[in-house]
């Protein structure tokens, strides 16, 4: 464990889609087991910057990036490989999106990739991570049924089982919730705050509400820049800059 | 109010119109075939050599040779195309190669039939010094019904959504292993459909196989790839228009033959999808 040293250190953070600039240098910290919660307006380069975090945006060919992001102080673009990355850092997307497989191939999905074979151990990694997502006393007698059958908000938890499969060290959860219902939200929200036991959590989200109620440390983005960041509680009662406190109480956004 | 109801009516009586356009000469086609050919039809038309000038006796050694000239040309251009299309929508970036490229496919699905046997003739038989031969004509064919291919391919890689790509890139795996179990599966009744349409037109063409490896008429069958061999649409063409004396049944039954194949063939292909989908 690197306790005082930062889990993630984003340096000068610089994102670009053909002449569009998304993020102007940003910086800034993921501690380990935080959950960093990430809020503001749309277009205020958000998802952008999660993103960078797992190379995903090297999916993009018209996105450009520059700066430094290190994690536990390995350059993620010149010291690590993107697959190995993503096993490190797992994602979970807006909209839930099962492949098109059963509810045990969708999760066993990226331990087959990395390699693992073996029947025993896959359906151990199966049932830990439906677990841990909240899901496996809904699924475990429908294993094999396909993925697609199961309810939006059951889907998110197969897709958050599916990531922690992989047994990452960072989660980027990509508002994880806005297609879901309070209930099922509630959920995600629950699994997330065991989650961080383990785990470092950035969570971009453009429920503040949420981020008030998950989040150690709040960051809040307004046009490709960092406003402010610090403890949630802070920023939401005692916000340093005007306009976060406008974002907040709903002014914009 | 009546006017416009007289009116709609009349509009869909000349859509009607024009579907039956397109399925009367199909139907008329089949019929006439069927009626004129069906009483040619028996083991021995099917399973004997012809004898006596083509005049009497089977079709055997030309429905064997359309066989083969399918088999060999599938397994030539369903890979290659399969390929071509995977390195085209997921690997290649939008540059003046992929433009030239694609520009290539759609000119060359425009090419008449009689050119590439042109084509076939001087690549395969003469300056590769296959002959005459089977594999000279299954390779022209082959490289006839490419564009088919990669075209339908390409349609059916394309119709993948993008997010499933991005899942699987975000579960760690490589470009490779998310075509190859997340795209790939997800195509595979398209690509059928490719290979389906591509077997159809390498089983009726005669204009590429007349130069490359359409004998008139064998003795024997094809023993290897580099015998000539007779096939059913060049077989007809003879029959047809060289060889007087020939009872109207032998073409008709040999046009059936032909329709049959290509329609058993597409069947099997449709069972083949159909059953791969529900498996899902």
């Amino acid at each position: 464990m690197t306790s005082g040293r930062p889990k993630i250190s984003v340096r000068d953070l610089v994102v670009t889609y053909g002449r569009t600039r998304a993020l102007n240098g940003l910086s800034v910290d993921v501690r380990a087991h935080e959950i960093l919660t990430v809020i503001g307006p749309a277009n205020s380069g958000k998802t952008s910057f999660l993103r960078c975090l797992n190379r995903m945006i090297d999916l993009d060919l018209q996105a450009r990036v520059k700066g430094s992001i290190t994690l536990d102080e390995i350059d993620i673009r010149r010291g690590i490989p993107a697959e190995d990355l993503r096993q490190r850092v797992g994602m979970i997307f807006a909209m839930p999106i099962p492949l098109p497989l059963s509810i045990r191939d969708n999760v066993a999905y990226g331990p087959r990739m990395s390699g693992l074979r073996d029947k025993a151990a896959l359906d151990r990694v199966v049932e830990d991570g439906l677990r841990a997502a909240y899901l496996w006393d809904e699924v475990k007698d429908r294993l094999g049924q396909p993925a697609l059958k199961l309810s939006g908000g059951q889907q998110q938890r197969l897709c958050i089982a599916r990531t922690l499969a992989l047994d990452p060290e960072v989660i980027l959860f990509d508002e994880p919730t806005s297609g879901l219902d309070p209930i099922s939200t509630a959920k995600v929200e629950e699994a997330m705050t065991e989650l961080r036991k383990t785990r470092t959590i950035v969570l971009v989200t453009n429920n503040t509400k949420q981020a008030a109620r998950v989040g150690v440390r709040t960051a809040f983005f307004l046009m490709g820049d960092m406003v402010e960041v610090g403890p949630t509680e802070e920023i939401f009662t005692a916000p340093r800059d005007q306009r976060t406190e406008d974002y907040i109480v709903g002014r914009f956004g | 109010m009546r006017n416009e109801t007289l009116k709609e009516r009349l509009g869909f009586g000349v859509l009607l119109l024009a579907a039956l356009v397109v399925v009367v000469p199909v139907l008329a086609i089949v019929a006439l075939i069927v009626l004129k050919g069906w009483g040619a039809l028996s083991w021995k038309f099917l399973f004997t050599m012809p004898l006596d000038g083509m005049r009497a006796g089977g079709i055997f050694p030309a429905i064997i040779g359309t066989f083969y000239l399918v088999i060999v040309s599938i397994a030539f251009s369903l890979p290659v195309g399969v390929m071509a299309a995977i390195y085209l929508s997921e690997y290649a970036r939008d540059n003046a190669l992929t433009r030239t490229i694609n520009l290539a496919i759609i000119n060359l699905a425009g090419v008449s039939s009689v050119v590439y046997g042109l084509f076939g003739l001087s690549l395969f038989v003469v300056f590769l010094k296959f002959g005459v031969s089977i594999i000279a004509g299954a390779l022209t064919l082959g490289i006839m019904t490419l564009p088919v291919i990669i075209t339908t391919t390409r349609e059916a890689l394309r119709a993948v959504p993008h997010s499933y790509r991005e899942v699987s890139r975000s579960l760690g795996a490589s470009r490779w292993q998310t075509v190859r179990h997340t795209v790939l599966p997800r195509a595979l009744p398209g690509i059928l459909t490719g290979a389906i349409l591509s077997v159809g037109r390498v089983a009726g063409e005669t204009a590429p196989i007349l130069f490359t490896v359409a004998a008139f008429y064998l003795p024997k069958l094809p023993t290897s790839l580099s015998d000539q061999a007779m096939a059913l649409p060049y077989h007809l063409y003879v029959i047809t228009t060289q060889i007087p004396g020939i009872p109207e049944g032998f073409r008709y039954g040999t046009a059936l033959v032909l329709i049959s194949l290509v329609l058993v063939m597409n069947i099997a292909a449709s069972v083949l999808r159909s059953r791969y989908r529900k498996r899902r």
